[in-house]
């Protein structure tokens, strides 16, 4: 019996796979294009859901078939693999200071490559934010409680985390905005919180792990996503957000990679690709994964989801752009490494 | 040696052989030396001469800056050290390791000697997660370490762990086959000639294993220096205190500061050589002192 009801199996297998076979075969005859996305860490699912969205439209809109394949790692790692020649299409990374890189170290793309798509090249953004235990037992509701002692902070560096530098910054721009603050001021606060960070990852999935696998620290600084998906996957019952007075605006831009768009001839599809993620379907896709998206009518429907924060700050206000915050903080001997004694 | 090759020669060649070449009993001594000089530069030598020419990049000055700075040096110090204190356990215990497995029948013993493998087979990442799960405050062992005031995730303490998991593979096995060649006889001699168990083992069966403990050493600890993802991840990475050089370079090439890393790649690459270097010596010195073979 058994015996006749797998061999029966294996031969719907023989005849499924035989089918599969003369499908692909089949469309490997039509038009289909290649693109590769060279991404950060935690928008995996974000582009996993994007790629079948934008292969739909496009197929719609030219005939054409396109596959869409992902690349992931920390920010700077990946502009690195591109500089040193992964040959990426396009790159959507977590600051524009890595993007910059790319002009600056091989001139794959242009210098002015930020001001080629709407709102600085960032079709939906983020904030920084605080997860807390369930219950908030440290009474943590600001910036200013996370100097206090006793308090254990989770934040990966800065120096190898390209997220780690909006919570850095954002911890900095929050101390400049209080009564009488100024930058000596903003850089003891800094120091005073930096003091209370037991673990400092190498990466923002490392701090999430050291936090919520590991039960160290009493607040984890988190990408607003980051610490949706969190709470998400992990039980509303564990974990609790706390929105601070004030957060930075957390911009993670795209960008085509011009030299190799022209050299493998995408260049129209890849642009296509990315100014989709500012249509009514992108921006939806980019706020279900709690991306803050840029479109306000789809911004006001998903508006009940996001974290109420009354100040919300950006990098060129405050700190004149990413090539001006990453020489004065994160550079050799920059504020990071003196609030290290260094 | 000389004497009964010439011997061997005469008897056996009738024609009389090219006289230069006479000396050679194994064939192909120069394309054997050839191949080797090949597959030695495209894969030691000009990796790593790329490393000294793009470190060349920073002049002198600024690279004697980058090296010496207090943080890249507390780095070193703690690779170099850590990586010296894992080596040196390793030696301890992978001796009474290889010694059990090599001298005794027990149950489950194949199972135990493949399990001495397991450092090398496991990504080090797993590896790094493993022990860190293991060792942190909430973990199954550094739960009861931590009433003892011992905290050993997240601490340099950490990272001498780490670095003796995937460490113990080497002295193991490099001390095995020597074990297994050891004549137990001689011992037995010893025992006949009136020497006590103590005795016999430090100038009987130490005398023969020092070549290989040194070997297994100097494996152990070169592997360690340059170990960067089991650490990382049970290291804590603070800034002068817990913080390995390899994830320096790291920390550097996230700035796209290529010369700076490869200045602190030089460094250890120098570092590494010299100790390689000192180990070989002795061991060369043990060999001749001991007559081991």
């Amino acid at each position: 019996m058994i015996d006749d009801k797998r061999r029966r199996i294996g031969r719907e297998y023989f005849w499924f796979a035989l089918a599969l076979i003369v499908i692909l075969m089949g469309s490997a005859h039509a038009a289909t294009v290649k693109l590769l996305n060279a991404s950060y860490d935690p928008t995996r699912e974000l582009y996993e859901d994007y790629n079948k969205a934008f292969a739909a439209y496009w197929l719609g809109k030219s005939g054409d078939t396109v596959t869409v394949n992902q690349s992931h790692g920390g920010s700077g790692k990946q502009a690195r693999s591109v500089i040193d020649g992964l040959e990426a299409d396009v790159v959507t990374l977590a600051l524009a200071y890595d993007i910059d890189a790319l002009a600056v170290q091989a001139k794959l793309v242009p210098d002015n490559w930020q001001a080629r798509l709407p709102n600085n090249s960032t079709p939906y953004t983020s904030t920084i934010v605080f997860l807390v235990r369930k219950g908030n037992p440290k009474g943590i509701h600001d910036w200013n409680d996370l100097v206090k002692p006793g308090v254990a902070v989770i934040t990966p560096s800065p120096k190898t985390s390209g997220g780690a530098r909006w919570n850095y910054l954002a911890a900095w721009a929050y101390a400049l905005k209080q009564p009488g603050g100024n930058d000596a001021g903003a850089e003891a606060f800094v120091k005073k919180l930096y003091k209370n960070v037991p673990v400092l990852d190498s990466g923002a999935r490392g701090s999430t792990v050291t936090f919520v696998e590991r039960g160290i620290g009493d607040v984890l600084l988190a990408w607003e996503n980051e610490a949706f998906l969190a709470v998400k996957e992990l039980g509303a019952d564990k974990f609790d957000i706390v929105a601070p007075s004030l957060s930075i605006v957390a911009e993670p831009p795209v960008s085509v990679v011009d030299k190799y768009v022209d050299q493998h001839g995408t260049r129209k599809v890849a642009e296509e690709y990315l100014k989709y993620l500012y249509s009514t379907q992108g921006q939806e896709i980019a706020a279900k994964h709690f991306y803050r998206p840029r479109d306000p009518t789809v911004a006001a429907r998903y508006a009940k989801q996001f974290a109420s924060i009354p100040q919300l700050v950006t990098v060129d206000a405050v700190f004149g752009g990413w090539t001006k915050a990453q020489a004065t903080h994160f550079a050799d001997r920059g504020t990071f490494d003196r609030i290290y004694g260094q | 040696m000389a004497a009964p090759a010439a011997a061997f020669e005469v008897k056996t060649l009738s024609p009389p052989p090219p006289p230069r070449r006479a000396r050679g009993v194994l064939p192909g001594f120069g394309l054997t030396l050839g191949y080797t000089m090949v597959y030695l530069s495209l894969l030691v030598l000009i990796p790593l001469s790329a490393v000294f020419i793009r470190s060349l990049g920073l002049g002198w000055g600024h690279f004697y800056e980058v090296v010496t700075a207090p943080r890249v040096v507390a780095s070193l110090r703690l690779s170099f050290g850590a990586s010296l204190i894992a080596a040196l356990i390793n030696v301890i215990f992978g001796l009474i390791v290889a010694w059990v497995l090599v001298r005794y029948t027990f149950p489950f013993k194949r199972l135990v000697d493949a399990m001495v493998d397991l450092p090398f087979a496991l990504p080090t990442a797993v590896a790094g997660i493993a022990l860190t799960a293991l060792y942190a405050p909430n973990g199954w062992l550094g739960k009861w370490l931590l009433p003892l005031g011992i905290k050993v995730a997240f601490t340099p303490l950490g990272i001498v762990v780490a670095l003796t998991f995937i460490g113990l593979p080497f002295v193991v096995r490099t001390l095995q086959p020597v074990l297994e060649d050891l004549d137990r006889e001689v011992e037995q001699a010893a025992a006949t000639l009136g020497a006590s168990a103590a005795q016999s083992f430090v100038r009987v069966i130490m005398p023969a294993l020092w070549p290989a403990l040194l070997t297994g050493f100097a494996l152990a600890f070169a592997r360690a220096v340059g170990e960067y993802g089991s650490v990382i991840f049970i290291a804590g990475n603070m800034p002068m205190k817990s913080e390995i050089a390899p994830l320096l370079i790291v920390t550097k090439l996230e700035q796209y500061d290529y010369a700076g890393a490869t200045a602190i790649a030089v460094v250890m690459l120098v570092l590494s050589f010299g100790l390689m270097l000192g180990i070989n010596a002795l061991q060369h010195w043990a060999l001749s002192r001991h007559g081991g073979r």
